[in-house]
Formats: structure tokens, C-alpha cells, sequence
């Protein structure tokens, strides 16, 4: 007799297929706009080559850089244990939720012209420091992707089995023969997924460009959008600058996908595994170096906001208060919506898996496109499509916490996809047999599974539209404010108390978004 | 070798084990219900786990604080006992020098060596082109070569089937015979204690009790193995 496959629950399928065919055209609609839009009569100038090429540049840079220091860190991290490790380990994790003004802030507060650094330098009698221009962008993106860094390879550590370092221990290795027959071969696998993550976010990173970039040495790509659009009203330069732009991070984006870097954030915190090759006493002393060096370079930029914010938080602007309710409108709306996505996604995809293997991998493939097309790139599309129908500066709010929440999604969907999978080998077949179906199925079995990994994501892409200084950036008429927009004009206007109270604001509230969903999906559960 | 442990407490965070008693020169075994401690007394006598109290001594010698290379002892792991990304040679011929620089009479040991343990051609291939009883058999070549007084196998063969479990136990046995070493070995099947061991530990409820002849304790046994057993 054969076995006929059974059908698709309809829920699921409808779902999935509205929620592909709005991402889908979400993504395609801004590139062909781009691509109709775009001037080919107005060749690049060489200003804009130098853009493509400086782009280029400070990710291969900043990359290089993160990844080379993330090394000891990690090493470090895994092989010491230490009062206040895991609390260490957890504060790794905030740069990447933090708000990219607010860095720029502490950053500057620290390594900026009037900062900590130039007062000691200046009374000492040397000149100021000035970190406009590459150096504040490879000192930003350092910032944030040494602890992502740092957390993968740290994973990676966790990943050797601990009879590995026993059985070296018994066989007498040194810790060179350690590091070449151990550590190498993992670093060599997550290394260069690493890289390329880090690549591809400082090639999107545009506010980090916005505030340190700038002039003809330091301009991203990004950079040149934002200026032919605002400043030169040229769209159809715009529009060339926008595909040069999707076509590096597509191409990124699919090298990355291909090495497989693991997105989780929550690793790294397992026990450390005792070690008999590392316990000289030049060892201990150059690990617990790295390890003060790398809580202060993180933790000296937020000390310093939170110092200059706290005593002028009394004389807040009141136009904050609008800002405010933009912002965690944005950030909210964008954050349904980006797991409404993912859920509706991420299970058709699952049921087609154990149907259509090669639909599946096409469909999940499509979720994870706006991986390649970068925010700005989007929103320059958007822009386009726009422009001649309605205007774009009004519609500012709407198309921020659509695009944040595009950008949110392969996040959601690599975070939900493999808990709904490892749910469906472990039970699937159970819950068949029990003829569990439909809303009693998800609310019984799927929903604990994935309610971890929902306010997990649902926190992340909240608090990542709420810092979001981007495609806001483009739409924003004078009067209509986020957070993000604010403290940027505040710190434009030179009002650095104002700004750093700003900061602090924003700070707290993208942490409680994020806490508040994380912790939700946690509360009550059992694992 | 005979190996002593005299009033030895190890403390885990979830549970803690005694141990006073010595282990003879020959083959014993160590059985008990799971989670009871059979690997945390393996991975003490080799130096993986510090005990809280007491000493250890193997030979007359007290090793209660020697780095794990030091001790005369070698520990086999149920798994992972193979780095992945060398090739048998290679992962046998750690056992002669830790970072594989070989002379052409050591390599020419490696190669008895994986001859004795029935894998002769098998030196280029890596660890995942092998089969579970493959992978422990290149571990007992390596031990083979490491030469110590103490082998210790914290159940090698567990997923194995009984044929080949057999098998595997016999070869171990006649590589015990060959170095005339003490072999300590857990398990958790009776007939495998039966099969290799004149005497058996019995580790349950936080203590290791003295060894005792296989045959009696396993045909009279005390109520905590009794009920390992379903007797």
C-alpha cells in the first residue's frame, strides 16, 4: 500500500506562503526600484570608487582586528575560572544589543578629542587624540564584534570534549602540542565564518560611518547613499551605490552562510574544563592581563555615559517624550512583526522539510535574503518606490519597523528554525500517533519548545530597532524623532550632557525590551 | 602494581565517594548502578579529579599530587579517546612521544603495535573512517605503547555488541598478560566482571567497597548490587 503524504495543515500553509511572498517582495521590490531607478549614464566618480573601496577596507580591517584579538580573550576565558567569569562572560553579550549611538558616546567619552585619553595625554604634554575617520570606525566595530567574537570561539572551546584536554594531560603534551592538535583544528573551523560575520556587519554598520566617518578619506558606501539622497537629491546615483552595495553583501552573505556560523548567543557559559598544560605562572599573569584589558576597553565607554548622564538626567529635553513613544512603537511593531514572520516562515518550512527537502532549503534561503540586502539598501529601494507616490518623510515611522523588522528575521528564523526541528525528530512521530493536530498540537507541544528561542528573538529584534540609526536616518523629517535621532542631533549641536542622559534613557529601556521578552520565554520554563 | 587508597573522600557537587582499600596486582572490576562514582574513582586514580581527603599510592608510591603524565597509569575513555583530525598513526604514536617526533624505530613500534591490536594497514585512515570497536582498539594500541603499570577502561565496549565485546575484552586481557599490569576495569555488565576479573569493587550509595571474588559476590550479593542487578 502506499503511503500518501499526508497535507499540510492549512493554517501553516497559508501563513507561510503570505509571509513569503511578503518577504519575498519586501526584498525584490526596493532592488528592481533600484535597479529601474539606477543612472548607468552617471558613471561612478571617483569619490564614489574610493567609498566602494574604502568600504572594503575597514571590514577587511576591522575583521582582521576583531578576530585576531578575540583569540586571546576567548582562550582566556575558557581555561580560567575566576571569580565573576560568567557575569563576564554575560556582559559580552550587551555590545551587540546596545544602542550604536550610545557606543559612539561612551567611545568618545574615552577616546575622543575632549575624552578621558587626550586629558592624560594633553597634561602630559602630547597632542590630543582624534578618532574621526578610520580609526573611530575600526575603534566602533572592534568594540562590538570583539565579544561576538569572542563568545563564538569561546563556543568552539566548549566544544572540545573534555577527555580531548585529559587525554593530553595523560600523554604529557605540551601546551604548543595542546594548541596544535586541539585548539587549531576548532579555530580553523569557526574562524573564518567568524570573519565573515564580522565583515558583513561593518559593511552595514552605518551609523558607526554616519558619526566617525565622513570626508573623502573615511566615507562607507552607505555613507554615499545617505548623502546623494538627503544631501544631493540624486536618486539615480543613489540607486547605482545601492546595488554595488547589495551585491558585496549578498556575496558576503552567502560565503557566510556557507561556513555555518552558529548564531547563538547564550553558549560559552559552561563549566571550565581543568587543564594541566597551562598552569606556569607567565600564563596565568598574560591571561588575566587580556582579561582586565578587554573589561576595560568594554567597560570604561559605559561607565563613562552612565557617569555624564546620571546628573543631568533631571534637565531632560521635553521633546523626549514624543521620541520616546516613537521609538518603542517602532521598536515594538517591528519586533511582532519580525517573529510573526519568522514563526509563520520558519514553520512551513519545517513541515515542507520532512516533504520537499529542496522547497524547504528555497524557502529558507528567501527568509534569510535580507541577510544580503542590507538595511540601507532597502530603505534606499523603499525610498524609490515612495518617492513619486506619497512622501517618503511622512511615512519615516511605518518604513523603519518594517525594514528593522526584514533585518531581524534570519536572526528569529535561525534561532527558531532548529527548536522546531529538534521538537519534530524528538516527538513528531509521538505527536502523530497521539493525532495531535492543529491549535492543540502548537499550544501542547511545539509551543514549549519554542517559547525559549521566540522571547529570545523577540527581545533581540526589539532592542535592536529600538538602537536602530539607520534607515531612520534617511526618512526623518526635522520633526519626527527616535531615541537614536535625538541623542545623534544632540551630540551634532555639541549638547553632550543632554545627549548623555539621552543615552542613558535609551539605554534602559532597549535593555528592559530585551529583558522583559527574554525573560518571558524563560519564566516557568522547564529544561 | 598494587594500587592503595587509603581513606580517600572525593567531593562532586552532586555527590561524594569513599573509597579504603588496596587493589592487587591482577585484573579487578568495578560495578554499580550509574551516577554511583565507578568513573570518578577512575578519573582520581589518573589524576583528572582531586579528592578532598586521603592518598593514593600505586607501587608504594604516593601519587595523591602528580600531574596525570606523571602517574604510571593509563585511562581509557568510553568515548572521544581520538583526536579526529590525526590519522591512527598518528593517534597511536602519542603514546611514544607526545609531540610525534619519531625516529624510525619508534615508528617501526607504532606499527607492532597496531598490528597486535588487528589494525596493520589501517595507519593513514582518521578516526571517523573507523568503527566504534576500531576507534578503541587504536586507544589500546596507544596504550600498549604508553607501557604503564596501570591500565584503567571506564567501560570502552559499552556499545558494543556482546560479540564483540568479547573479543575485545579477550585482546585486553591477553594485552594486560603480555605487560603483566594491574587492570582496573568498570562496567556495568556482570558477565563482563565474570569474564575478565578474578576480584570486583562494588561502588553504590557513596562508597567503594574493598574488592571481592567475582564469582561469590555476584552469587551472593549485598543488597545495593542486588538491586543493580534485579536479583
Amino acid at each position: 500500500m502506499a503511503v500518501r503524504p499526508k497535507s499540510i495543515n492549512p493554517v501553516t500553509r497559508w501563513s507561510g506562503l503570505a509571509a513569503l511572498l511578503f518577504v519575498a517582495l519586501l526584498v525584490a521590490g526596493p532592488l528592481i526600484a533600484l535597479w529601474l531607478r539606477a543612472d548607468t549614464s552617471s558613471i561612478l566618480t571617483s569619490a564614489d570608487w574610493s567609498a566602494v573601496r574604502f568600504t572594503l577596507f575597514q571590514a577587511t580591517l576591522s575583521a582582521s582586528i576583531s578576530v585576531v584579538l578575540a583569540i586571546p580573550v576567548a582562550r582566556a576565558l575558557a581555561r580560567r575560572s575566576f571569580w565573576g567569569r560568567s557575569a563576564l562572560i554575560t556582559f559580552l553579550g550587551s555590545p551587540f544589543l546596545l544602542p550604536v549611538i550610545v557606543a559612539i558616546f561612551g567611545l568618545l567619552a574615552i577616546w575622543g578629542r575632549s575624552g578621558l585619553i587626550s586629558q592624560l595625554l594633553q597634561s602630559a604634554g602630547a597632542d590630543r587624540l582624534s578618532i574621526y575617520g578610520l580609526s573611530g570606525v575600526l575603534l566602533a566595530h572592534v568594540f562590538f564584534n570583539l565579544p561576538l567574537v569572542t563568545r563564538l570561539v569561546l563556543q568552539g572551546w566548549g566544544h572540545i570534549p573534555v577527555e580531548h584536554f585529559r587525554l593530553s594531560a595523560q600523554l604529557g603534551m605540551s601546551s604548543k602540542d595542546v594548541f596544535l592538535r586541539l585548539e587549531l583544528p576548532m579555530l580553523r573551523s569557526i574562524l573564518p565564518g567568524a570573519f565573515l560575520l564580522v565583515f558583513l556587519l561593518s559593511v552595514t554598520s552605518f551609523a558607526v560611518a554616519l558619526t566617525l566617518g565622513g570626508g573623502p578619506k573615511a566615507t562607507t558606501i552607505e555613507l554615499a547613499i545617505y548623502q546623494a539622497l538627503r544631501f544631493e537629491f540624486d536618486l539615480g546615483k543613489a540607486a547605482v551605490l545601492g546595488l554595488v552595495q547589495f551585491v558585496i553583501c549578498a556575496i558576503i552573505a552567502f560565503w557566510s552562510l556557507r561556513a555555518a556560523v552558529p548564531v547563538t548567543f547564550g553558549g560559552g557559559l559552561s563549566a571550565v574544563t581543568k587543564r594541566w598544560d597551562v598552569s606556569s605562572k607567565r600564563m596565568i599573569l598574560q591571561d588575566g592581563v587580556v582579561l582586565v584589558a578587554v573589561t576595560v576597553f568594554l567597560g570604561a565607554p559605559l561607565f563613562a555615559v552612565i557617569r555624564r548622564g546620571l546628573p543631568s538626567l533631571a534637565n531632560l529635553p521635553t521633546t523626549i517624550w514624543p521620541a520616546i513613544i516613537n521609538s518603542l512603537t517602532v521598536a515594538l511593531t517591528s519586533a511582532l512583526f519580525s517573529v510573526l514572520l519568522a514563526l509563520a516562515l520558519a514553520g512551513f518550512i519545517d513541515t515542507l522539510k520532512s516533504r520537499h527537502k529542496k522547497m524547504s532549503s528555497i524557502v529558507e534561503a528567501i527568509g534569510l535574503l535580507t541577510l544580503a540586502a542590507s538595511p540601507f539598501v532597502l530603505g534606499t529601494g523603499l525610498f524609490i518606490i515612495i518617492h513619486p507616490i506619497a512622501d517618503p518623510f511622512a511615512l519615516a515611522l511605518p518604513v523603519t519597523a518594517l525594514v528593522n523588522a526584514a533585518i531581524s528575521l534570519p536572526l528569529a528564523l535561525r534561532a527558531l528554525l532548529p527548536a522546531l526541528q529538534q521538537n519534530r525528530e524528538n516527538y513528531g512521530r509521538l505527536t502523530d500517533s497521539l493525532d495531535m493536530r492543529g491549535w492543540s498540537r502548537f499550544r501542547l507541544t511545539t509551543w514549549p519548545a519554542i517559547r525559549k528561542p521566540l522571547g529570545f528573538s523577540t527581545g533581540l529584534a526589539a532592542a535592536l530597532s529600538m538602537g536602530d540609526l539607520g534607515v531612520i536616518t534617511l526618512f526623518a523629517p526635522p520633526d519626527v524623532e527616535t531615541l537614536p535621532l535625538v541623542m545623534y542631533r544632540l551630540m551634532g549641536a555639541y549638547r553632550m550632557d543632554e545627549a548623555a542622559s539621552v543615552a542613558l534613557i535609551l539605554v534602559a529601556l532597549t535593555l528592559t525590551l530585551f529583558w522583559i521578552f527574554d525573560r518571558g520565554g524563560r519564566l516557568g520554563h522547564q529544561t | 602494581m598494587d594500587i592503595k587508597l587509603e581513606t580517600l573522600l572525593i567531593r562532586q557537587t552532586d555527590f561524594s565517594l569513599r573509597a579504603d582499600f588496596t587493589v592487587k596486582h591482577g585484573t579487578t572490576a568495578i560495578i554499580g548502578p550509574s551516577g554511583g562514582g565507578k568513573s570518578t574513582l577512575l578519573l582520581a586514580i589518573a589524576g583528572f579529579v582531586d579528592p578532598s581527603e586521603g592518598s593514593i599510592s600505586i607501587g608504594g608510591q604516593v601519587i595523591t599530587d602528580t600531574p596525570p603524565a606523571k602517574r604510571p597509569v593509563t585511562l581509557l575513555f568510553q568515548e572521544n579517546n581520538l583526536f579526529p583530525h590525526l590519522t591512527v598513526f598518528q593517534n597511536t604514536g602519542l603514546g611514544v612521544r607526545a609531540d610525534l617526533k619519531l625516529s624510525k624505530p619508534q615508528i617501526e613500534l607504532v606499527e607492532d603495535a597496531l598490528a597486535k591490536v588487528g589494525l596493520a594497514d589501517m595507519g593513514t585512515r582518521r578516526p571517523s573512517e573507523l568503527s566504534g570497536g576500531q576507534r578503541q582498539r587504536v586507544a589500546l594500541a596507544r596504550a600498549l605503547l604508553r607501557d604503564r603499570p596501570v591500565l584503567m577502561l571506564d567501560e570502552p565496549f559499552a556499545a558494543l555488541g556482546p560479540a564483540l565485546r568479547h573479543e575485545m575484552l579477550d585482546l585486553v586481557a591477553r594485552i594486560r598478560q603480555e605487560q603483566n599490569s594491574t587492570l582496573l576495569l568498570v562496567t556495568h555488565n556482570p558477565d563482563d566482571a565474570l569474564r575478565i576479573s578474578e576480584n570486583t569493587v562494588l561502588v553504590a550509595d557513596g562508597v567503594a567497597q574493598a574488592p571481592q571474588p567475582t564469582a561469590a559476590l555476584l552469587s551472593n550479593p549485598p543488597p545495593a548490587l542486588a538491586a543493580y542487578l534485579g536479583k
